[in-house]
């Protein structure tokens, strides 16, 4: 339900009006081991104060760290992954449940009742600021969720915004009733049947705070604090952040799961990704989230550094807007298809090796990926005589939207744009590149201004119709998020008649067959899966990079 | 291409020796004038025949040559003399038909706030009263906004692109064309002419254009020199934020956006529109120099 | 001297409405919505927008808002950040003195250096150190700093290693923000060496952030000090036999310093817009950098009041600069 916008949120913030460069000419090894070793006499000065410390160099100022009022992941990642834990998590690395507060649940036979014991002897964080005088317990988790459900809560107002992320996964509708059982039991009653509830409880929004600390504000008239002065029962106990600059934390000797390795956490804050990888060359950081895909083969080739990837849920897509002239025709589409050099494309942009040619709206990491489908070869022949039969008239105006700074599905969006306008113009197509800002390229292609929107979804569940169903549904065309505005009443049945399957064999072939009809109408091109990539020194041991866009440092130490 | 309109500095009767060759004698004299008049000829010339002059088309992409370096780096080739961007264009290319953004942006965005700027300046001036005093406080809101902010805010208002630039950059140097033609019409205002052309029951309009404009007209020319350069420079950081002229226009400030990410692996790419950038400003501001040294004795030594 | 400086507080009270106005308007005419820009790519539907719309006072009347927003500064309530929900003061507080440490350290480098070259050249008119200056400063006026920065972390940050790339500060050291000016902090704070790592952070920006007023600096002095030196009581001082260096100093430089006084005022604007690609390039945390991203994001109340600040600084070190200069200059003072 929720994809891209962790992702595209963070970059919204990172590239999104601005990025500026800086990048080096070829000596910069020199500058590695001159700076390394600056880096390491004052580590050793450091070595005094903290033993060990974790510097994570990161793209973007966390908004806050209230996480619930946020949506995206680089604030998750400041703020859900380290200071706070939910009733189960993610196993690292993958998007399995396993227990976190809660030890062991239980889900009624029709699946509307969740029924969580929590685990006992959990420590809220004793800071400065606040002292806990009692375990966490069901009171925090209710407060927790009764927050955002509940408008009648006393702390329901004090976000002007609301709970963006509550309210888009749709909990204010299907969470009917939040209720204590006793001290460690807590019972959730759903509106409806949710197959993937467990895997929504494990996202930040739905992080336990302290329902003691936020009482202790709320009689203060401090409730500001509760953003700036987080306390919570995660790995990490909050220390400091200056903004545009560091985020710093030191480990809780109290985690429940045991005192993290690193002693103190620091997030070092780098919009440009060019200054990420100079500074984990020069161990002013020892690791760097986000490397540019082109700078991989350099991080590989590095002694010093050393790189973890993995096939993200991700897909980039070009929308074509089947509601306007021409492109309503499923012969232009394929024309734009059979024009454009997909191959060459991914490899400008991504790099060898680092993302693969898509053919499917997911990748093939998900359920019911239809391998038989192929995409068509190269053919400017053939696209020329289809847009003729399709009377497409040579010079014809279309559109492109994309936006103005890069992001991992789409890395430098001028560039591919540049080169989509050029494939096309072989084939008597004058793309018009209309480069905007994130939020307004958003808005218009909601809207339908577009003939063809450059754009990417990423799924943080693992579940194939957390594509599907946001992006090409009837329903999603006509709220705009599918910004093909396609809706295929075949396809349609098919995605639905899968969602309500509980079997992984028959909802795969019912897929597999959607996307036969996707490939046959083809409301989109579909470009790229790619890859995550996070790049560190050598020392680095204990770090999982996660499908799911998040980060999380609890086990991770330097050596 | 401002050049040099020595009409307007007629003065009075003096008509000997020709007015043109006295400015151009004095013009002459500034070395760095007819460099920088030298170095904007080549220029001008390459943004009238740059279809001609550019051995490529700037859009093409040649895909097999991507980022080659420059004919006298190892890997170089003839065929690309200042090597090719990220995606296989030719720079050499790509920097003359460059040079046709920047000078069109310049002109249209002098042009565009000069005769605004001066309407503005001859109203504040003519009528000190009420209008005066509000056009001025109108420039002082202006001046005190950063002008690249203000630039940057209106761009965002009126959506990225070449005539949304020129208009950002045109209303952000409105105040300094008001600011002189006022100056300039206040001093002249009590001269004997003016009274003279007054008694002589010259119309408002008339003693605007005919009878003062003319006189004032010296700072603006230099005014306009400086304003051409600062429009480059200003055009080419929006470039730079990615909120100037759109791909795959070549523009100088946008090229070293789009090609700041592969200096590493090919510092060509960002160091020589750069350079172009400077050198085109530089040589402007020489010639404003020369101009005013020239057009403006009393101004000679501010500067 | 009172009503001189009556009258231009006088003159401030509508230009700070003004301001208030422009800013105001501008903000509201940028496309797009800061509701849908907050919500990211997730479905906003319209009640829940219209609620939101609510909740910022947005789906008021304009003229209302401009109220409500005048009021609101009248109670020194600049409003609280869209994005990050913190209060804009605090956020302004906590960045600028980034942007000033940054902005007081390109200037002191313009200014001595500019003083010097502008001196020296003045004297030794026409000489081969002058041309140099004048062409120097001339290349430095033209420059496009955003290159200029790249150029100057290629060669010094990674050729030589001499710098840092980016920056205030190496974060291995732990410095509390006391002041925000990371020199002072570094020295409030026992962690040895931070110091210079903060001078070394800070060394290119400035010289980035200061080349422009740098070369205005050089060239204005130069062409005050000749005016000046050529004035009768240089001439007096030089022929009662004082020695060269008290003639320059003591009675040029003094006089001089008047017009390039006014340059140092008129430089505010400059040093700010300047700053926010110097910022952007080096990952200065400064406010620079902070409004470029509030445009990006449609932060409606960090844009129209950072920019209402930034305005304020610039009208307020104009206004001190021309107290400043009427006092220096009585014939400034009584002119209209």
């Amino acid at each position: 339900m929720c994809g891209l916008p962790n992702f595209v949120a963070r970059y919204r913030l990172t590239y999104g009006f601005i990025t500026c460069g800086v990048r080096y000419l070829k000596s910069t090894f020199k500058l590695a081991t001159l700076r390394g070793a600056i880096a390491l006499a004052v580590f050793s000065v450091a070595v005094g104060i903290s033993a060990k410390p974790l510097v994570v160099c990161t793209e973007a100022s966390p908004e806050g760290f209230d996480t619930a009022l946020y949506t995206t992941a680089v604030t998750a990642d400041a703020s859900a992954e380290t200071i706070y834990n939910r009733l189960v998590d993610f196993k690292p690395g993958t998007t399995e449940i396993v227990p976190a507060l809660a030890e062991t649940w239980e889900i009624s036979d029709d699946g509307l009742t969740y029924t969580f014991h929590l685990r006992k002897g959990v420590k809220f964080h004793t800071t400065e600021y606040f002292k806990p005088t009692r375990d966490m317990n069901a009171d925090d988790v209710i407060w927790s969720f009764q927050r955002q459900l509940d408008p009648n809560h006393p702390w329901h107002k004090q976000s002007q915004v609301g709970y963006p992320y509550f309210e888009s996964m749709g909990f204010k509708e299907l969470l009917k009733n939040v209720e204590k059982v006793d001290d460690s039991t807590v019972k959730f009653t759903l509106t409806r049947r949710e197959s993937p509830f467990l895997a929504d409880v494990a996202m930040a929004f739905a992080s336990v705070y302290s329902a003691e600390y936020a009482d202790q504000l709320l009689k203060a008239n401090k409730t500001d604090n509760l953003n700036s002065q987080p306390i919570g029962t995660g790995p990490f106990v909050f220390q400091r952040y200056a903004k545009d600059a560091q985020v710093r934390f030191k480990a809780n000797p109290e985690y429940f799961r045991g005192k993290p390795p690193a002693d103190t956490l620091i997030f070092a804050i780098a919009t440009d990704n060019n200054v990420r990888l100079q500074k984990l060359k020069a161990n002013e950081c020892q690791v760097a989230l986000y490397p540019k895909p082109d700078d991989i083969p350099n991080i590989k080739k590095d002694p010093n550094l050393k790189v973890d990837e993995l096939n993200s849920m991700t897909t980039a897509y070009i929308a074509m807007n089947t509601t306007h002239k021409y492109m309503s025709d499923v012969r232009v589409r394929k024309a734009i298809e059979l024009a454009f050099d997909k191959e060459a494309y991914v490899k400008a942009l991504f790099g060898k090796d680092n993302a693969t040619v898509a053919v499917n709206p997911y990748p093939d990491t998900l359920l019911g990926y239809n391998k038989d489908l192929k995409n068509p070869a190269h053919d400017l022949d053939k696209a020329r005589a289809l847009l003729k039969e399709a009377g497409v008239p040579e010079g014809t105006v279309l559109t492109l939207f994309t936006r103005n700074g890069g992001g991992p599905t789409n890395p430098n969006p001028a560039m591919g744009a540049q080169m989509m306008q050029s494939d096309l113009a072989k084939v008597g197509i004058k793309l018009d590149i209309r480069v905007m800002e994130w939020g307004e390229m958003l808005k218009r292609a909601k809207n339908g201004e577009h003939d063809m929107v450059s754009a990417g979804w990423s799924g943080d569940n693992g579940d194939p119709d957390n594509f599907l169903t946001p992006n090409l549904s009837c329903e999603a065309a006509k709220n705009g998020e599918n910004y093909a505005r396609w809706c295929n009443q075949k396809f349609q049945t098919l995605i639905d008649q899968a969602r309500e399957k509980t079997d992984p064999a028959e909802r795969a072939a019912l897929y597999e067959q959607a996307q036969v009809i996707f490939n046959q109408d083809l409301p989109w091109i579909s470009m790229a899966y790619t890859k995550a990539f996070t790049a560190m020194r050598n020392n680095v041991e204990g770090y999982h990079i996660s499908p799911l866009t998040t980060n999380n440092f609890a086990t991770t130490q330097v050596k | 291409m401002s050049t040099p309109t020595p009409v307007v500095a007629v003065d009075q009767s003096l008509l000997y020796p020709s007015v043109y060759k006295e400015f151009w004698q004095h013009f002459s004299k500034n070395k760095g004038a007819v460099a920088g008049l030298a170095f904007m000829l080549v220029i001008v010339f390459c943004a009238l025949f740059a279809p001609w002059v550019a051995p490529h088309d700037p859009s093409e992409q040649y895909r097999d040559f991507l980022l080659t370096p420059p004919v006298w780096l190892e890997g170089g080739q003839w065929q690309f003399l200042l090597g090719t961007d990220e995606l296989g264009r030719d720079l050499l290319s790509r920097l003359i038909q460059g040079s046709r953004l920047s000078l069109l942006i310049g002109l249209s965005s002098v042009v565009m706030s000069l005769i605004p700027g001066i309407l503005m300046g001859l109203l504040a001036g003519f009528f000190p009263k009420i209008l005066g005093p509000t056009i001025m406080r109108l420039m002082d809101i202006m001046l005190a906004l950063p002008s690249l902010l203000l630039a940057v805010a209106i761009v965002a208002i009126l959506g990225p692109g070449l005539i949304n630039t020129v208009i950002a950059i045109a209303i952000v140097s409105l105040p300094s064309y008001v600011r002189l033609t006022r100056a300039a019409v206040m001093g002249e205002l009590n001269r004997d002419y003016v009274t003279a052309a007054r008694l002589a029951g010259a119309t408002l309009p008339r003693l605007m254009f005919i009878t003062v404009l003319p006189n004032c007209m010296a700072p603006l020319i230099v005014q306009a020199t400086l304003s051409f350069s600062s429009a480059i420079l200003d055009a080419a950081a929006l470039g730079f934020l990615g909120l100037g002229v759109q791909p795959p226009t070549p523009e100088w400030g946008t090229m070293l956006a789009s090609a700041r990410d592969y200096i590493e692996r090919a510092w060509w790419v960002v160091s020589l529109p750069g350079l172009t950038i400077l050198l085109s400003v530089l040589a402007i501001n020489l010639m404003g120099d020369g101009l005013r040294d020239a057009l403006d004795p009393k101004l000679k030594n501010a500067a | 001297m009172f009503s001189f400086i009556a009258r231009r507080v006088g003159l401030l009270i509508p230009t700070f409405f003004g301001i208030t106005l422009l800013t105001f308007a501008l903000i509201r005419l940028i496309p797009g919505d800061p509701v849908e820009v907050m919500m990211g790519e997730r479905r906003v539907d319209p009640e829940m927008h219209a609620q939101a719309m609510e909740r910022l006072g947005l789906n008021k009347p304009l003229y209302a808002q401009y109220i409500d927003y005048v009021g609101k500064l009248a109670h020194g309530d600049l409003g609280e950040s869209l994005r990050t929900r913190t209060s804009v003061w605090s956020e302004f507080t906590s960045l600028f003195p980034a942007t000033l440490e940054l902005s007081i350290a390109a200037l002191i480098f313009a200014g001595i250096l500019g003083l010097l070259a502008g001196v020296i050249a003045a004297l030794k008119r026409g000489s081969l150190f002058d041309h140099g200056v004048m062409g120097i400063s001339l290349a430095g006026y033209s420059m496009p700093i955003f290159w200029w920065g790249l150029i100057l972390i290629m060669f010094f940050s990674v050729s030589l290693g001499w710098t840092p790339v980016s920056g205030r500060i190496d974060l291995l050291y732990d410095i509390p923000p006391k002041t925000g000016f990371m020199l002072i902090d570094t020295l409030l704070s026992d962690e040895e060496g931070s110091f210079m790592d903060a001078l070394r952070h800070l060394i290119l920006p400035a010289i980035v952030l200061g080349t422009i007023p740098l070369a205005v600096i050089a060239r204005m002095t130069r062409s005050s000090m000749l005016e000046v030196l050529r004035e009768d009581y240089v001439r007096t001082a030089r022929a009662k036999g004082l020695s060269p260096a008290r003639v320059v100093f003591v009675h040029g430089l003094r006089n001089a310093l008047i017009p390039v006084l006014t340059v140092f005022g008129l430089q505010v604007g400059t040093l700010l817009a300047g700053a926010v690609l110097t910022e952007t390039i080096f990952s200065w945390p400064g406010i620079g950098k902070w409004l470029i991203e509030a445009i990006g994001a449609r932060d409606y109340p960090v844009v129209q009041n950072g920019i209402l600040l930034i305005a304020c600084l610039v009208i307020l070190v104009n206004f001190v600069v021309d107290i400043l200069y009427g006092f220096a200059n009585p014939r400034i003072r009584h002119q209209r």
